[in-house]
């Protein structure tokens, strides 16, 4: 009889019944689809991320910023018996590997240090370098006649005629490398990548001419397995093509070698640029922070949240969008919708009087008409909540479908460029075309479902329906059947 | 309301009244209530609605009240229906006393011994005629077998057997009056207690009504009915009067 009272009242009062659902419905809807939408972005945040620092890092230790006037960009420089004349121009071929001047180096006993600490459950160093190639040809005489002014800092060079007679014609090419340690995978840029073609390091390459390629970048190069590239004017053999275990993100770098090759051909010391910390647990990862950053005072101690927050680009707008828009859309939308459903039923509850007044006069107890009351609401709120699943799913599925893609930019440790950075102009100034601080990424924006979502939304109706329940039985709970009896008398 | 009637002064006590009108054979009493007085406070001010109130009302009596708006009809009702307790005095229901009784076991006599009959009938719209019967059987925790079975009986007594799964809208007035009996009637109330039971009838339908009930009680109901219809009253074994808080008995013979 509760479940045929209950049945027929809902469908005795339809429009209310279905204002107070879709109210729920679109909540519950907002709910799931910005929880959905707001994983996708932690998603794509952490893809952004992996692609830079691996899968499994959850610190990175890194030099401190330089100093404005510091380092310096390195620079091409040609003595007077380089490259080759003939006739009025010379051919100019230079390669050099340089590191980030905007950020210093970490000697290489941090990491010994970085392993000492408490907490500390795996590291690894890296070193970011960038390999600039000029190629070209340069009038054998200089640019210009004597007197004339030569080109300023920031300059584009003359480019002389089109047949290089007279003029000049040249190109600088630059691939981002990364040093890494050859027998290290579990932490570092190599715990997010899988080997496509090859093979992938051992701890027998180390101190070896060996490279590992981004298979993107190596498609655009067109290099294989098996092929030699220069890199700081030395032949380096490519033993395999490496990918990123993420479908949408690039790996951290163009080219990888073997940390202490990479240092040689440098011609630094034993440094690095990156260490990339595992903690014991999620738990630690704070005091492991904490710990670091009292060892090691000159350096940067950064958690996945410190890096999150470099993600850049239009990843950083979605989730700025979704975390304070959404949020709050959502919230203020439920907690419309349970007031309209706290009204109606509170009104309900006025408007049936006569009716509960009659249900007491007859034996009902104060229980049972609240029991009534509330399992109504509740069940509104069921029906809203069921609703609002399906809206919810519709949404997520044509987010799916429509697989909107957004760009990210993660901040790397220490300059990192992306296929293709330009170097300094030729004066070695900053010119245009400097090293790229970010690696950009377009990322498809997924909106995962989590069955706990689900749940959680549903519940989060009913939960609504008893709360406005709460209010109404309360108020038929204090209606005195005198009172009501009187009212009809 | 019959001014006649109104302007009548018998000073004599309820039970005497009782002995003269059905000899010296009285019903056992079913209600007895002694200084019985109901007061409320409405905007500062004290109401007397029941005024020192002496009354026994036998098993299987049909008597019915009447007096002016406002002379306290309905609180009686209220107090007798265990709806309300009284500011004062005492009012028993068989061996229960209501004027101590805990709201829960009101509420519990009201589930058992009480039916009640509005003027308005007072039926849930969204519900069938069979259904608004069985509401008055979910306090009592019947199986759903027995309930059907008090369910369909109460139909029957009332007439409407072949109408439970009508709503009371597909209904005429006379019959939403029936199925308010039934109603009452099918938890087994030792009591029934109207409210201008045929206040929204017309005349042949008040002629119903008043004969179900009478049906009603000589199975053995008692019948406490509130009434302005002098038709009414004249059907009744006893009539009261109640002006200004005060009850008078004005049976005839």
């Amino acid at each position: 009889m509760y479940a045929t009272y209950l049945r027929r009242e809902l469908a005795g009062r339809k429009r209310q019944t279905i204002i107070v659902a879709v109210g729920l419905a679109v909540a519950i809807a907002l709910v799931i689809m910005v929880n959905a939408l707001a994983a996708g972005v932690r998603e794509a945040q952490a893809q952004a991320l992996e692609s830079v620092y691996g899968v499994g890092t959850d610190l990175t230790v890194t030099g401190a910023a330089a100093e404005p006037g510091e380092g310096g960009g390195q620079r091409f420089e040609f003595g007077s018996e380089a490259g080759q004349e003939a006739g009025d121009t010379t051919t100019l071929n230079q390669s050099m590997l340089t590191t980030d001047f905007r950020r210093g180096t970490l000697d290489a006993s941090v990491l010994e240090t970085v392993l000492g600490t408490d907490g500390v459950a795996a590291a690894s160093g890296a070193l970011s370098l960038t390999n600039s190639t000029f190629s070209g040809e340069l009038p054998s005489g200089g640019f210009g006649q004597p007197g004339e002014r030569t080109p300023g800092d920031g300059e584009a060079p003359p480019t002389g005629g089109a047949d290089g007679e007279g003029g000049s014609a040249f190109g600088i090419d630059s691939f981002t490398v990364l040093g890494i340690d050859p027998g290290a995978d579990a932490v570092g840029p190599l715990a997010s990548v899988e080997v496509s073609d090859g093979r992938a390091f051992d701890a027998a390459d180390s101190g070896e001419l060996v490279a590992l390629v981004d298979s993107s970048y190596a498609a655009t190069t067109e290099i294989t397995v098996g092929d030699t590239i220069d890199v700081a004017g030395s032949d380096v053999e490519v033993v395999g093509i490496v990918a990123s275990t993420s479908d949408s993100a690039d790996t951290a770098a163009n080219v990888y070698l073997p940390l202490d090759t990479a240092q040689e051909l440098a011609g630094v010391e034993d440094v690095v640029s990156t260490i990339y910390v595992q903690a014991d647990s999620a738990s630690a990862i704070d005091s492991v922070q904490t710990a670091l950053s009292d060892e090691l005072p000159d350096a940067t101690v950064s958690s996945q949240s410190d890096l999150a927050s470099t993600v850049s680009g239009s990843l950083a707008s979605a989730n700025e969008m979704i975390t304070n828009l959404g949020t709050w859309l959502s919230i203020i939308v439920l907690a419309v919708a349970v007031m309209i459903s706290v009204l109606f039923t509170i009104s309900g509850v006025t408007r049936r009087t006569r009716e509960f007044g009659t249900l007491k006069a007859i034996g009902w107890s104060n229980g049972r008409v609240v029991r009534q009351v509330a399992g109504e609401s509740m069940v509104q709120g069921l029906i809203g909540g069921v609703a609002g699943l399906v809206l919810g799913l519709v949404g997520i599925l044509l987010i799916n479908l429509i697989q909107p893609t957004i760009s990210a930019a993660a901040e790397t440790p220490s300059g990192v460029g992306g296929p293709g950075g330009g170097t300094g102009g030729p004066t070695g100034g900053g010119g245009g075309g400097m090293f790229e601080i970010a690696q950009a990424t377009d990322i498809v924006l997924s909106a995962p479902l989590t069955p706990w979502v689900l749940f959680a939304a549903v519940g989060l109706a009913v939960l609504g329906g008893l709360v406005a329940g709460m209010f109404g039985g309360w108020r038929a709970a204090r209606l005195s059947p005198a009172e009501a009896l009187r009212s009809v008398a | 309301m019959d001014d006649a009637e109104d302007n009548e002064e018998i000073e004599m006590t309820m039970t005497q009244n009782q002995a003269d009108a059905q000899g010296a054979e009285a019903p056992p009493v079913l209600y007895r209530l002694e200084g019985v007085t109901r007061t409320y406070t409405q905007k500062q001010r004290v109401v007397k609605a029941l005024t020192g109130v002496d009354l026994e009302i036998g098993f299987g009596e049909f008597v019915t009240i009447q007096g002016p708006t406002g002379g306290g009809k309905s609180t009686l009702l209220q107090l007798l229906g265990a709806l309300d307790k009284p500011t004062s005095g005492s009012i028993s229901l068989g061996a229960a006393e209501l004027s101590s009784a805990s709201p829960t076991a009101l509420g519990r006599i009201r589930a058992e011994e009480i039916g009640f009959v509005f003027q308005g009938f007072n039926l849930i719209p969204t519900l069938t005629a069979a259904q608004n019967v069985n509401m008055a059987l979910e306090p009592l925790k019947l199986s759903g077998e027995e309930r059907n079975k008090r369910v369909d009986e109460a139909l029957v007594h009332v007439g409407l057997a072949d109408r439970g799964d009508h709503l009371p809208t597909e209904l005429s007035g006379g019959q939403q009056q029936r199925v308010a009996i039934a109603r009452a009637i099918v938890k087994r109330p030792r009591v029934l207690l109207a409210d201008e039971p045929t206040g929204n009838l017309d005349e042949s339908m008040r002629d119903e009504i008043l004969t179900l009930l009478e049906g009603l009680c000589a199975e053995g109901l008692t019948l406490i009915v509130v009434t302005h219809d002098s038709a009414v009253a004249k059907r009744a074994s006893r009539r009261l009067r109640l002006a200004k808080g005060v009850v008078t008995d004005i049976t005839r013979g």
